[in-house]
């Protein structure tokens, strides 16, 4: 089923648009995001219990098939920003001083992709990390070569190039704080934040 | 040049001669490692009255702080002093100096006129040899520049005995930092040298890093997040307005450095992943391409005089420093030992190129020539990057960051001897530092 053709996935469009600014700081975002979608999600079931604009003509019972039920926009429903960044994966990691992207990242770029071919109406961008070990302004190169990598094979995989912007943030956004490799396996990361296209 | 060679290698031999030592007039030489620092007296700067006590009081401690900093001067408390200097014109009493071993003395005078406007005078003498050194000096000032003022008094002392230009009366800027690691607020300051003074130029909002000032000191260039993606911004230290340099959208561009014209810069681009050197006229914004390599080049840094760019990429698989001329062409590498280098800072006097070295887990801040001989590291730490050259080419100043998840970034400084290491004060965490010149 198309979720897009229903009337809420484009208010909480406009809804979103109008409560993000344009600093967008990774981490932040995504919480930012979170809410925002929980926040639709919340929407979207006020307005499919609304008797006027919704009956069995016109509702999708996605309850269907024993699958269990879950709220659109919510980590279950598969074409909802929380899924992809959940279920699929929103970050590949790197080793040391690489931006080579490994069979498992590829495999969650996969993911990624597909996604975003289902999901028209997002555009993404991929913001590229390093961990602590490096100069400051090396890192933030080696970041964007990261990004770049994600980018690439996203693109290759017919993700349109204008959907996809890249960032990177070199060193500065560090998710994991101890000065050790558990650490910065994780922070050497490129991570794909989904944000929706301005129009509607 | 050669001199400074030549004082390198006496260095090595004379490390456990105290320099200081005196047969002959007051001088210490920077470069032959002082293991004995100079002591000198500085009392407080008299006065006629009572406000003017006070300030003479207080420029007489930061004329103190700005010798000792060096290392190559030891303070003598107070407390010691046998004379009291309570005229500024009355003659010096050098035995009640030599007593108590002051080498040199430092007197002044302090007088504050109707308008506010602070004038100061000063004396150094050579306390051994019974004789003033060099002409006494007279200073005018406001109040509320007083630091200014006691800073321009050391760097007469210093300059005299040392030889060297000085550094004390100049500043930095610098990125202030708070919060905690994985969510740092960072805002662009300046401040006074020795840490005084600290003023903010830009609130917390957006990331910024690595800031440089122009060669004269009225303008810095810095990279910022504030459109979401890193831009190099150009901001007027007097007026704190500020302007972003043109960029194409889908580029990232940072680590920006004037050139010795203050009008041209060179920077980082980065498009499709590939990381380049550009230099940029700031009155026409026409832009160069000076690499055009799959590798990352970044961190360049002009020569004095602007005929040549130092810089740092990994074409050779991990980063190392190569030298290029100014408007691009055949780089040649510097940087040969084990380990990766970064951030190549070239000495305003032309002498030596300062670099960040990681190697075996460790971070150092290291010098070398400029065809890369004679490397050395000056400090060694978990995380120490980014070093800039005070004025005079004879100290540097770092960030150096702790381990761990309570990380906290701090400002270090060495001289070039790798004697001396010493934290700048700063209120909050403090990262990449720009040493402006000295002031007019």
């Amino acid at each position: 089923m198309d979720f897009r053709a229903f009337p809420w996935r484009a208010a909480c469009g406009r809804r979103k648009l109008s409560t993000t600014t344009d600093k967008r700081v990774g981490r932040n975002t995504m919480k930012h995001m979170s809410k925002v979608a929980l926040l639709c999600a919340g929407l979207a079931l006020a307005a499919c219990t609304n008797a006027d604009r919704f009956d069995d003509t016109n509702t999708v019972d996605l309850n269907g098939a024993g699958a269990g039920g879950f709220a659109p926009g919510s980590a279950q429903d598969p074409n909802s920003p929380l899924y992809f960044q959940q279920a699929i994966g929103d970050r590949v990691l790197f080793a040391v001083d690489q931006s080579t992207l490994s069979p498992a990242a590829m495999g969650t770029l996969d993911g990624q992709a597909q996604w975003l071919m289902s999901n028209a109406d997002y555009t993404a961008i991929i913001e590229g990390h390093a961990d602590e070990q490096g100069t400051r302004e090396y890192n933030l190169a080696l970041g964007a070569r990261r990004a770049n990598s994600v980018q690439e094979y996203l693109v290759s995989k017919g993700v349109a190039p204008s959907r996809l912007k890249v960032v990177s943030y070199g060193k500065e956004r560090p998710i994991e704080i101890c000065s050790s490799e558990a650490c910065y396996a994780k922070n050497r990361r490129a991570v794909t934040v989904i944000s929706v296209v301005p129009t509607s | 040049m050669m001199r400074y060679v030549l004082s390198l290698l006496l260095a090595c031999f004379m490390w456990a001669v105290p320099v200081a030592a005196q047969d002959g007039p007051l001088r210490i030489e920077i470069t032959e490692g002082v293991i004995e620092p100079m002591p000198f007296a500085a009392p407080d700067f008299v006065s006629d009255n009572a406000a003017g006590a006070e300030l003479g009081r207080q420029i007489a401690n930061v004329i103190a702080a700005d010798l000792a900093g060096t290392g190559l001067f030891r303070e003598i408390q107070p407390e010691a002093f046998i004379s009291k200097i309570t005229s500024f014109s009355s003659p010096v009493q050098f035995a009640d100096w030599k007593a108590i071993n002051a080498q040199a003395l430092i007197t002044g005078a302090v007088s504050v006129d109707d308008g506010g406007k602070v004038i100061v005078r000063f004396r150094l003498f050579d306390v051994f040899a019974g004789q003033e050194l060099g002409d006494g000096l007279q200073l005018v000032g406001t109040q509320a520049g007083w630091r200014r003022i006691a800073h321009k008094v050391a760097d007469q002392v210093y300059s005299r005995i040392t030889g060297e230009a000085p550094y004390f009366d100049s500043r930095v800027v610098f990125v202030a930092e708070t919060g905690p690691k994985d969510a740092r607020q960072k805002r662009l300051a300046i401040m006074d040298y020795d840490g005084a003074n600290v003023k903010y130029l830009t609130d917390s909002s957006s990331i910024v890093l690595a800031p440089r000032f122009s060669p004269n000191g009225d303008r810095v260039l810095y990279t910022s997040y504030e459109s979401g993606f890193p831009r190099i911004y150009l901001l007027d230290v007097g007026s704190v307005q500020r302007r972003v340099l043109e960029s194409q959208d889908g580029t990232m561009s940072f680590a920006p450095r004037f050139g010795p014209d203050g009008q041209t810069v060179v920077y980082s681009l980065t498009r499709g992943g590939n990381t380049d050197l550009y230099r940029m006229d700031l009155n026409t914004g026409a832009n160069t391409r000076l690499t055009s390599a799959p590798s990352i080049e970044t961190a360049p840094s002009f020569s004095p005089d602007g005929s040549q760019i130092v810089f740092e990429s990994d074409r050779s698989g991990v980063p190392q420093i190569y030298v290029m001329p100014a408007g691009g062409g055949e780089a040649r590498r510097i940087s040969f030992g084990q380990g990766r280098y970064g951030t190549p800072v070239w000495s305003p006097r032309g002498d030596l190129i300062a670099f960040t070295k990681q190697s075996k887990g460790r971070f150092h801040i290291g010098v070398m020539r400029t065809d890369g001989s004679e490397e050395r590291l000056l400090t060694a730490s978990f995380l120490d990057e980014g070093p800039t050259w005070a004025p005079n080419g004879r100290v540097i100043m770092f960030t150096r960051e702790t381990q761990g998840a309570q990380g906290r970034a701090s400002l270090y400084t060495v001289d070039i001897t790798g004697r001396n290491p010493r934290q700048v004060p700063t209120s909050t965490g403090a990262s990449d530092p720009a040493w402006s010149p000295l002031q007019d």
